[in-house]
């Protein structure tokens, strides 16, 4: 059977059918233990406002997401990441 | 069996080094005195802080790592709570992740250490 797709000419081609695999970066590399002290590691998991990026996102599995988060939480707790902030990047 | 904690505290800037230094002192010998063993202490200095704590933007953060009684933490919170002299302060217990990712950057440390040397 003719792949559908193949029939339906597209003048420009669909940008969002190339999804790349999401993966959980700690498992991959096997980190245990996410440090709430060394803020630039944290600071990937946040957007620009400050905010906990969502695993839908980042890809990370439940189990590291809460212990980013905890982790962020801490952090924010020292004043090493801020509450809120615009532009952090 | 004893477990293992990390404490960061933030002091407030207005202190002079020596004044710095006793509260340190202070802390420090209190958990002697509870049979703490200090396995480490880092003194990070003067830091900016991301938000304005008690109208005060830098503070002295000082980290100690040490294993204790867990019935002892209480009360050197309460010393803690008291000092006007700490800004902020965070007690975290340290399972054997936390306690292996440690050991990992004291050796990578000491390395680094001996190569400067």
């Amino acid at each position: 059977m003719a792949q559908p797709n193949s029939e339906i000419k597209y003048l420009t081609p669909i940008a969002v059918d190339t999804k790349k695999k999401k993966y959980c970066r700690f498992k991959k590399s096997g980190i245990k233990y996410i440090d709430y002290k060394d803020a630039d590691f944290l600071m990937k998991f946040l957007n620009e406002q400050g905010k906990i990026l969502p695993r839908r996102i980042t890809g990370t599995s439940t189990k590291y997401q809460k212990k980013v988060a905890q982790a962020i939480k801490r952090a924010r707790h020292l004043a090493l990441l801020p509450y809120v902030a615009d532009l952090l990047k | 069996m004893l477990k293992q904690y990390e404490t960061v505290f933030i002091m407030t800037p207005v202190l002079s080094e020596d004044q710095m230094k006793e509260t340190v002192k202070k802390y420090l010998k209190d958990l002697k005195d509870k049979g703490a063993e200090i396995i480490l202490e880092d003194n990070w200095g003067l830091r900016k802080l991301t938000y304005p704590i008690q109208k005060k933007s830098t503070g002295f953060y000082y980290l100690i790592e040490y294993k204790v009684e867990g019935s002892s933490i209480a009360d050197l919170e309460i010393a803690f709570k008291r000092d006007e002299r700490i800004l902020r302060f965070l007690t975290v217990a340290l399972d054997k992740h936390a306690i292996a990712y440690n050991e990992k950057k004291r050796k990578k440390a000491k390395e680094k250490e001996k190569i400067e040397v």
